[in-house]
């Protein structure tokens, strides 16, 4: 009977504690405020772990000792009450709660993704002249246009950027809710027709990350990924030459047709956007003669 | 079964328990305080309706705003028609309090009365809203306006029909207790309704206009 | 508009999906076994007693038992479901496309979380209130007799909407809280099955609240004041207040959607003031408090069923009332924790997510109270004592996982991703799926005169227990791995073992869904053996345990009065003795055909809302609204149990105890 119920936990934890072998990018993120994220996660569980361990511990214990079979356990039917215990019980949690918000509270304003970053990484703040990279994200059905005002180029499905040079991210979508997300970068955000959301994160080590829509906005929502490329400067500007070299421009047409329902859709460029694109599609004003909202209410910016 | 704990055995001598009364009681009648939390639960509806309107009621859409469309002249008539609706519930009530059925019947239909004027004034404002282009579709503000006053005037509605349905019940059977319980049912929800409008008469027409 | 169009709306003959070679098998598969059932009615004449002892009854134990048949049907429709998101997603990996397409992966999961939180946990949650607390508070029936039956028979006219939606159109694609519907007005018929299915059902549970409310209220036996009612009641108590408070919202919610869609109104667009944001804050405003409304009843089962099977008092009765007090409090003040990644603020989002995190104290604090019953007690691990212990160990870390989940720059990682997923099954399979198997072992006896077959209900909970670990603890790696939820197809070949790990869990699970159907059929052969003849099969604390298995149809001959906590073990310990003669008439409430009238014309109401055929729809609600007032002309709403026959039930009773001593 007890065999069987330590053979049935440790099935379940077994690999649960696996974990630290396998490749979870949450766990070994690549920018550094996923890192500050992923050792919240450590902090918040292992501060539970101080009372869910010793309540496993103690059902399984208390299941085998107590078990009718076992004359030899102590048997006190009556007893249903003690102070001190429920002092225990009810401050222990307390306190650990006290600890948790405290961290919570702290942890959530630094970690606002509207707050620009003070760090490129534990050991290296942000450099006062440093002017973070600005991307304009737009979530479409069901692919992901990024636009980059400083370099007046725009593509879909690829986004770039290079290592330890803070990026902002401004969010927005045409149709549905969906969520900007690359793990390995930073935490997501909800992207939201009519209203702009916020980013802001670095990537602190040159690779290929995983990017996605995290909040399901329809049918083509499994083909919605994309990819990340962390790079170092100089292949961050031979990239930033392939997009020049792309030609074509992306106009209130071409968006209108982009905007379109379309799934899988590969990677494309323009070496050239509309410098007001992006303030129209925020605006729900692309379509010649549709009023923004601008000119109607203030567009809710956060 | 021999493994089971049985009870300790209370003491022989100690004062023996009555697990009976002589008379079996009879549980109290739960229908006022169901009642109270059915329109407890309706005013969460509206509370919902209101929060709505709090968060739309300024989206104009470069559409027409509350100032522009609102008419406080008929909607203080329309006021003071469901205010005196429920004075004269009130007044049936008295004439229930004192079993007459022949005044209860009169005063309810006078309440009938003005609760179906509050109704047609309340149609005619929004078919001329409508008429002038500024139906539900128009904006949110709209589509909150729309939706908390039309909401109440439903309930004004229903309760309408339930009126009538009570009168011809009251008619058929006199102030039974059964009708007398409906009746105060009746009463809290019309009585409630006239809270709710002052609630919306306030928040939607008068702080709309300003 | 042409007379077809009118009469017939947007129904037509390709609404029924007989290119889709599933539903065309499931079709056929339904068919046959309910001709099956159908033919067996009418051959042993079973229509007659369906109709006047079943369909038409409002005593409260006949209704509790319709609810729990409702919740196994379906249990079955949302169980399948899982079973093919699971194998989709075990086998959709680069060039194999899986063998569902999105559009028909999407209704799945959204069939999936619709039907296992509105019509098998809500279903069953409220089918063991409706059940067990009058019972437990020495009443007859509860407040609202009418109310009750009435209250089954939208939620089932509801279930009946989802089911139709399989072999008629088609089911929304937009997840179990529609959120992926705004701003877009997805024409099709899914949605308005949705909509229609949750509000007509949406009813039925308010009024239910209502009605347990009242009567716990109003009608509980004399000397049982509030700190004298059993835990489950206490929580059955919270639970309504809960659902009286929050079902509006939803009502509300859903409305405002509704008129988007058939109205043209500006709630939830993207032009014109339209503000999805608010369709978020009010559908969790409800979202959140229902799962304390599921999960409070299964608190209170596992206090009943701990403190029986330790032969103890539940220790700390005072501090669990509070508990569940702060518990049912807090819960209205978390509900952004579900959307912290829609950019409120840090200062907001701190706030809810300390709010979660403090609802883990007085959770904890009843764990704590159920394992120090345990202690010094001698446990005998039944079937539900082991669906228990299960549940302590499985919940734990369910809940551990969601104070992780409250921390918000933790959940702008987690959120939305398997992880999520994880979490809530964890919390809701560990606490409300294990309890209601505990409690339908623990009560069965109760409401059907035998007990459950042990053996079959031990392989049912192992089963439950690896199944539930095998089909989950991947998805927390998975969401661990980025990994977001209601993807149908993958690009990454080495997700696949976890998702294949997944997929033998739900096997597992399976079985143990099997074991317990298995369970229920050997029980029914094996019932004499099994027989319960005292009515106390487990040496009970509770009045429930004082009548006979099955209780007579007044349930007590004589209202009990009450002196202690543990009413039925305080009446044990004092040497009490059933009164064998003096019994008067009993005053009961008489069945009524209103409830199941209302109820159909409801459900046609809302199909012809859904295809849009606006003179059923406008007839069929004249009809209901009809029906209802022709119900409020019937005053003869009750009866009198002669004392003859009250005596005679007793007499046989009595004869029954004395063969089995």
């Amino acid at each position: 009977m007890r065999h069987d119920k330590i053979l049935k936990l440790s099935l379940g934890l077994g690999p649960a504690l696996l974990l630290g072998g396998c490749d979870a990018v949450l766990l070994n993120p690549s920018g550094d405020v996923a890192l500050q994220q992923r050792d919240l996660i450590y902090l918040a569980t292992g501060l539970m772990l101080i009372v869910i361990l010793p309540v496993i511990l103690a059902t399984v214990l208390f299941a085998w000792r107590y078990r009718a079979a076992n004359r030899k356990a102590r048997h006190d039917p009556d007893w249903d009450h003690s102070t001190r215990l429920e002092l225990v019980i009810w401050s222990v949690p307390l306190m650990i709660i006290i600890a948790l918000g405290s961290v919570t509270w702290v942890s959530t304003h630094l970690l606002d993704p509207y707050r620009p970053l003070s760090r490129i990484s534990a050991d290296k703040p942000v450099a006062a002249h440093v002017e973070p990279l600005t991307v304009e994200v737009v979530a479409l059905d069901w692919k992901w246009l990024f636009i980059y005002p400083e370099y007046g180029f725009a593509t879909v499905n690829e986004l770039a950027a290079p290592v330890d040079r803070p990026i902002r991210f401004k969010i927005t979508a045409s149709s549905v809710m969906n969520s900007f997300f690359i793990p390995a970068l930073a935490g997501q955000v909800y992207a939201m027709p009519g209203m702009q959301t916020m980013l802001h994160a670095v990537i602190n080590a040159p690779g290929e990350y995983e990017g996605m829509s995290a909040n399901y906005s329809g049918a083509g929502f499994s083909g919605m990924h994309f990819l990340f490329h962390g790079l170092d400067q100089a292949g961050f500007d031979a990239w930033v030459q392939k997009n020049r070299a792309a030609g074509g421009v992306l106009d209130r047409a071409g968006y209108l047709g982009l905007e379109r329902p379309s799934e899988n859709e590969p990677v494309r460029r323009w070496a050239a956007v509309d410098p007001d694109l992006y303030r129209l599609i925020l605006n729900r004003c692309v379509r010649p003669g549709s009023t923004c909202m601008s000119d109607l209410m203030q567009p809710m910016e956060k | 079964m021999s493994e089971l704990v049985h009870p300790a055995a209370v003491q022989a001598g100690a004062a023996a328990r009555d697990y009976h009364l002589a008379h079996d009681p009879h549980p109290e009648n739960g229908t006022a305080l169901g009642f109270w939390l059915y329109l407890m639960s309706d005013c969460l509806i509206f509370a919902a309706l209101f929060a709505t309107y709090g968060v739309m009621g300024r989206s104009y859409a470069g559409g027409p705003t509350g100032g522009e469309l609102f008419d406080l002249k008929l909607v203080a008539i329309n006021t003071a028609f469901l205010l005196l609706s429920s004075i004269t519930f009130g007044f049936a009530m008295l004439q229930k309090q004192m079993g007459k059925v022949g005044g209860t019947l009169g005063w309810l239909a006078v309440t009938l009365v003005f609760g179906l004027c509050f109704l047609g004034l309340e149609l005619y404002e929004f078919h001329h809203l409508i008429q002038e282009g500024a139906g539900p579709g128009r904006s949110a503000f709209l589509s909150a306006f729309f939706t908390l006053v039309g909401t109440h005037g439903l309930h004004v509605t229903f309760g309408s029909i339930w009126l009538v349905v009570l009168m011809i019940q009251i008619g058929r059977h006199g102030l039974i207790r059964e009708n007398k319980r409906r009746l105060m049912c009746l009463s809290m929800f019309w009585h409630f309704l006239d809270v709710v409008w002052i609630g919306v008469f306030t928040f939607v027409y008068l702080m709309g206009v300003l | 508009m042409d007379l077809r169009t009118w009469i017939l709306g947007r129904l037509s003959l390709e609404a029924i999906p007989y290119h889709e070679p599933i539903l065309v098998a499931t079709f056929a598969g339904v068919a046959v076994i309910g001709l099956a059932i159908l033919a067996l009615m009418t051959r042993y004449r079973l229509w007659g007693p369906l109709w006047r002892d079943w369909i038409v009854s409002i005593d409260h134990k006949k209704i509790g038992i319709m609810y729990m048949v409702l919740g196994v049907v379906m249990l079955l429709r949302g169980f399948s479901d899982a079973i093919m998101m699971r194998l989709q997603q075990a086998m959709a990996f680069g060039d194999n496309m899986g063998y569902l397409p999105p559009h028909h992966y999407d209704q799945i999961f959204t069939a999936h979380g619709v039907i296992m939180i509105f019509f098998v946990a809500m279903p069953f949650v409220t089918g063991l209130m409706n059940y067990v607390v009058p019972l437990q508070i020495g009443a007859r029936d509860v407040s609202f007799p009418f109310l009750n039956n009435f209250s089954f028979w939208m939620t089932t006219a509801g279930a009946v909407l989802v089911m139709l939606s399989l072999f008629l159109g088609e089911f929304s694609t937009s997840g179990w809280l529609a959120l992926s519907n705004l701003g877009n007005q997805n024409p099709g018929v899914g949605l308005d099955y949705y909509i229609w299915s949750l509000q007509i059902a949406g009813v039925g549970t308010t009024l239910s609240g209502i009605n347990l409310l009242v009567t716990i209220i109003k009608m509980r036996a004399p000397g049982m004041n509030l700190m004298k009612m059993p835990i489950f009641t206490w929580t059955a108590l919270c639970t309504n207040a809960l659902i009286v408070a929050t079902f509006p919202i939803l009502t509300a919610a859903l409305a405002l959607m509704t008129m988007d869609r058939y109205l043209g109104t500006q709630f939830f667009t993207n032009v014109d003031g339209g503000n999805p944001m608010l369709y978020v804050n009010l559908i969790w405003i409800w979202g959140h408090p229902e799962v304390y409304i599921l999960v409070l009843p299964a608190f209170g089962v596992y206090s009943e069923v701990v403190a029986t099977f330790c032969g103890k008092r539940l220790f700390g009765y005072a501090s669990m009332v509070y508990a569940t007090v702060c518990i049912t409090i807090l819960s209205y003040l978390v509900w952004l924790h579900h959307f912290f990644t829609m950019g409120s603020g840090a200062s907001v989002n701190s706030f809810f997510g300390i709010t979660t995190m403090i609802i883990s104290i007085p959770t904890g604090a009843k764990i704590f109270n159920w394992l120090f019953t345990m202690y010094r007690g001698r446990i005998r691990f039944t079937v539900p004592m082991l669906w228990t212990v299960g549940f302590m160990i499985t919940f734990v870390i369910g809940g551990m996982t969601g104070v992780l989940l409250a921390v918000p720059p933790a959940d702008f990682v987690l959120h939305n991703s398997l992880f999520l997923v994880a979490h809530f099954h964890n919390v809701i399979i560990g606490g409300v799926v294990f309890a209601v198997f505990a409690a339908i072992n623990y009560w069965f006896p109760k409401a059907f005169g035998f007990r459950l077959d042990e053996f079959w209900g031990k392989c049912s909970f192992w089963f439950w227990l690896a199944g539930f670990w095998f089909a989950f603890t991947p998805l927390y790696v998975l969401g661990l791995m980025g990994v977001t939820r209601r993807v149908s197809h993958f690009e990454d070949a080495s997700l696949q073992i976890w998702f294949q790990i997944a997929a033998f869990g739900a096997l597992l699970v399976a079985l143990g869904i099997g074991c317990f159907l298995v369970q229920l059929v050997v029980s029914f052969m094996r019932r004499e053996q099994l027989r319960d003849a005292d009515g106390d099969p487990w040496n009970g604390r509770t009045l429930e345990w004082a009548t006979s298995s099955p209780p007579p149809q007044y349930n007590f001959a004589f209202t009990p009065v009450v002196h202690d906590a543990d009413a039925w073990w305080d009446m044990k310990r004092h040497g009490y003795k059933r009164p064998l003669g003096g019994f008067q008439p009993i005053h009961m409430p008489a069945n009524t055909a209103s409830g199941v009238v209302i109820s159909v014309l409801s459900l046609v109401c809302g199909f012809a809302l859904i295809w849009h055929m606006w003179p059923l729809a406008a007839a069929s609600f004249a009809a209901t609204v009809l029906a209802a007032i022709v119900h409020t002309f019937n005053y003869q709403r009750d009866y009198h149990i002669p004392a003859a026959e009250v005596a005679a039930t007793e007499e046989a009773r009595t004869r029954l105890l004395a063969r089995h001593v």
